[in-house]
């Protein structure tokens, strides 16, 4: 199986220098470019442990189609210097055939990235930075690999403007006299890689998923956020605190997690649509506050930007290992949504949807997103108006209790289960919200009937709802398929379609509602399939038992699980899938 | 406080619910309960414009003793709850109502935070020395000797944690102490912290009838403070050290910035969407 940097045409370099060599910016900046020129765009980032300035590492791929996860492999690698960068090495798959673009003064190449067989050329960055006044070995390297990538200097020019606007005319000048001498001296340097993009009818979005999260929340209707930092969930935070303003709603940074979570619990107690987003610790310290959630009744959506686990684990890199806390966490029978983010531009659906199932449904939703997604920042296509009626229509609205109503009682059992909402300075409607059972009315209930009515209600109202065609997608017609969730979902629609391209016929599945499970669409859209494969990112294959628990997966399904932080490849799942099918005959 | 919230014609009574309370008889919580509706008739509240919040606890029972909105929440998290409550719900009056277990032991960290965060918030501490409702074990403010808990038989052997003064040092902007057994000092001291702009804290010596008996000796040993209010935080830190823990009244109230987001919409989700179009 041949291992694979694109689809069709684009390509998939990687930038790396120690702290202060400007890697991640030039790599902005070439996605921004990429972009202007027509492409799509995925832009990943790699640091150090450093908690700043360590070296890093900007990994782009592009082409004229979406752009959904990393290839096999990288083309280019554009070694800005070379300190501790042996460390992402095995993030960095080159082969014989890609090229290492550096400069003979930023010293002597690690060993580990010479043993790929890889080229080398080396370039004269630093005599031309040197030329320059304020002259940056960054921008002089990203000038000569944008012309040999055979972007157009105003597209080039253009993504500097945008990602270095921010930073002062004199910084943006000198960039720009670099990036155009880098790109001069290219010319007599040979392109290597073929160039072919087409102007999109409607302007692209530049956005990562961390941002798309936190947009989404406001789509569905979020003014109000509590939180507590952490990586990899602050960008979501960081975007929200001054837009949630302009919006007329609020961002208020908490003590902690458990002050964050019940912090917005009583915000939408008083009816503003809540979110708070964190990561697998502060998800822990959150799962008391979300049974609360549950059994007061109170919608509250959280996103958790899951990274490497169990404790700190590895906090800058990502993992998909927080579906059984997500699914489990919570004491006693506590029904409750779980969602996964299956991109970066589905983060902004899936959040917006997680916030109207939340706000309609009057209870928790958990939306999982993970590093990958979060910090990674993409060129896509721009979203519909809405996520499946989100924010829109009334059945993903939070249904209000009015004056006028004749029964106020706020648990009052109904036939779907979910009952008005009294909001405080509603005459009418007065009462306590509570975390202990309790009877329709609201006050304290231990009889056993209370308790088996409102368990009823609390599971009714999430069994009964009909979520629609947004629980999956579905990519694809075979025999066999490949079954994932969340940020798997990228790879695997890759893997499905190269792997139908080359003669075998694979459907793709990624589920974005986990929970409820939708069992019957789910058996449905495996079908009869002769494979059938469950992919993610886990020690523990966490999706695979918890889908062989709702009975919803055929007895000869099998599960390639493997942990991070490596990012899951489209070649890997390819071999997999075909290893398990050859498993399955013989 | 909002004028056009003010309603004319009830009285304490009409803040009753009509749930039954769950404490033993002779418990000072009732005194509690009834202070609040005193203090809500005597502000002229409107009942649904008043959120009563709490943890877990007999004294978080509180809130649904209260004709009013109300949130009985999880143990330790009442000000978090309530603080995100008045975050998005400025125009409602908030109390916050539970027992010293509940916060200063599991929600110790969120009592510095209220503090210096200086929401528009109420917070009653009926402080008993014990953890009632979990039947008898030592609390924070216990006293290092008292042996009568199976968890501690030889005593907590810890000094108390000095809720004034913590409440000082964390930054409340009001800090005052009342007695159960004093319900008239209670309502009038309740009215002042409601009425203060900003996080007034109100310490409640609440004797628990069933775990500590001896609190019944409290109404001897309680006595007003032989100072005015004060401003300054050194005198009222000088004050609050020297202290017997008996000692009734509001002992320092200052004006501090209060912590309110107040935003106006100026922008929609579709403006801020263009930041992303290439
Ligand atoms: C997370 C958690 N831990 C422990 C408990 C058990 N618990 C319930 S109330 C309480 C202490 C209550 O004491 P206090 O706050 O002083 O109130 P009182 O009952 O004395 O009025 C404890 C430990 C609980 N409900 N939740
Ligand atoms: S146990 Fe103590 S605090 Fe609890 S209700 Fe009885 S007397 Fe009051």
């Amino acid at each position: 199986m041949t291992e694979r940097s694109t689809l069709d045409g684009g390509a998939a370099l990687a930038i790396t220098g120690s702290g202060g060599s400007g890697a991640v910016t030039a790599g902005l900046i070439l996605l921004a470019a990429v972009g202007r020129a027509g492409y799509y765009g995925l832009l990943g980032r790699s640091a150090g442990p450093q908690i700043r300035g360590g070296e890093s590492a900007a990994m782009l791929r592009f082409g004229p189609r979406p752009i959904e996860c990393m290839g096999d492999r990288f083309d280019l690698l554009v070694g800005l210097d070379w300190e501790n960068v042996a460390r992402f090495a095995d993030e960095l798959p080159l082969d014989r055939n890609s090229l290492i673009l550096t400069d003979a003064q930023a010293g002597p190449i690690p060993e580990i990235l010479v043993r790929s067989g890889a080229q080398v050329r080396s370039l004269p960055w630093k005599a031309l930075a040197d030329g320059q006044t304020e002259g940056r070995v960054n921008m002089v390297a990203l000038g000569m690999v944008g012309a040999m990538l055979g972007l157009p200097p105003d597209a080039l020019e253009a993504g500097a403007r945008a990602t270095l606007g921010g930073k002062g005319g004199r910084v943006l000048a000198h960039s720009l006299e670099c990036i155009r001498s880098g790109y001069a001296a290219a010319d007599a340097q040979s392109s290597s890689v073929p160039s072919s993009a087409l102007a999109p009818a409607v302007a692209r979005w530049n956005i990562s998923g961390n941002e798309a999260a936190g947009l989404g929340g406001v789509r569905g209707g979020v003014r109000f956020v509590a939180a507590y930092p952490i990586t990899p969930a602050s960008e979501v935070l960081e975007w929200l605190a001054p837009r949630l303003e302009l919006l007329g709603g609020s961002l208020l940074q908490a003590e902690d997690e458990l002050a964050s979570i019940n912090m917005i619990i009583g915000s939408s107690f008083g009816g503003v649509p809540s979110l708070t987003a964190t990561s697998g610790p502060g998800l822990s310290l959150m799962v008391e506050g979300l049974g609360l959630a549950v059994a007061s009744e109170t919608p509250v959506v959280v996103v958790n930007v899951q990274r490497g686990g169990p404790s700190t684990g590895i906090p800058t890199k990502s993992e998909q290992s927080d579906l059984n806390i997500a699914l489990y966490g919570l004491h006693g029978d506590a029904p409750h949504l779980v969602l996964a983010a299956l991109g970066i531009r589905d983060c902004i659906d899936t959040v917006a949807w997680a916030v109207g199932l939340a706000e309609h449904l009057q209870t928790v939703a958990i939306v999982l997103s993970d590093q990958i997604l979060g910090q990674s920042r993409a060129i896509v296509d721009p979203p519909g108006d809405r996520a499946f009626g989100a924010g829109e229509t009334p059945h993903l609205q939070r249904l209000i209790a009015r004056d006028a109503d004749p029964d106020h009682r706020r648990y009052r059992p109904t036939p779907d289960g979910v009952s008005p909402m009294a909001l405080p300075g509603l005459a009418g409607g007065m009462y306590t919200g509570e975390g202990l059972e309790h009877g329709p009315g609201g006050a304290p209930s231990s009889r056993a009937i209370d308790h088996a009515e409102q368990l009823d209600k609390r599971l009714r109202k999430l069994t009964g709802f009909d979520y629609g065609p947004g629980w999956a997608e579905i990519r694809g017609e075979g025999d066999h398929v490949l079954l994932t969730w969340g940020s798997a979902a990228g790879p695997v629609f890759e893997a499905a379609e190269r792997l139908r391209d080359s003669g075998t016929p694979t459907r793709a599945i990624a589920l974005r509602l986990l929970a409820p499970l939708q069992r019957e669409a789910l058996l449905e859209a495996i079908g009869s399939a002769g494979s059938i494969l469950v992919v993610e990112q886990n020690q523990t294959a966490q999706c695979f038992a918890y889908l062989h628990s709702q009975q919803a997966l055929p007895a000869h399904a099998r599960s390639y699980a493997r942990p991070g932080p490596l990012p899951l490849r489209p070649g890997e799942i390819m071999r997999a899938l075909t290893e398990s099918a050859e498993r399955e005959e013989t | 406080m909002d004028v056009a919230v003010i309603t004319p014609t009830l009285r304490a009574k009409d803040y009753k619910s009509e749930v039954a309370p769950v404490w033993c008889p002779g418990c000072g919580h009732f005194a509690v309960l009834s202070a609040v509706t005193k203090a809500l008739a005597h502000l002229k509240l409107a009942k649904e414009r008043v959120a009563m919040i709490s943890g877990i606890g007999c004294s978080s029972r509180l809130p649904a003793y209260v004709d009013a909105y109300g949130f009985h929440g999880i143990h330790g998290r009442a000000l978090p709850l309530a603080s995100g409550l008045k975050a998005a719900r400025p125009d409602l009056t908030v109390i916050v109502a539970g027992g010293d277990g509940d916060g200063f032991s599991i929600g110790g960290n969120h009592f510095l935070h209220a503090c210096r965060r200086n929401m528009d918030l109420t917070y009653i501490v009926m402080d008993n020395e014990v953890y009632g409702m979990t039947k008898g074990q030592a609390s924070p403010t216990t006293q290092p000797d008292w042996a009568k808990s199976k968890l501690t038989p030889h005593g907590t052997g810890m000094r108390p944690f000095l809720p004034t003064a913590i409440a000082l040092a964390a930054g409340a902007s009001f800090i005052a102490r009342g007695f159960a057994g004093d319900p008239n000092g209670l309502t009038k001291l309740l009215v002042e912290a409601i009425e203060h702009p900003g996080f007034a804290f109100l310490q409640v010596l609440s004797p628990c009838q069933t775990f500590r008996p001896e609190q019944k000796e409290w109404k001897h040993l309680v006595h007003p403070a032989d100072t005015a209010p004060t401003d300054d935080p050194v005198e009222a830190a000088r004050f609050i050290q020297a202290d017997d823990g008996m000692a009734l009244g509001l002992f320092y109230v200052r004006r501090l910035p209060v912590w309110q987001p107040q935003n106006q919409p100026t922008a929609t989700p579709a403006d801020l969407e263009r930041e992303f179009v290439l």
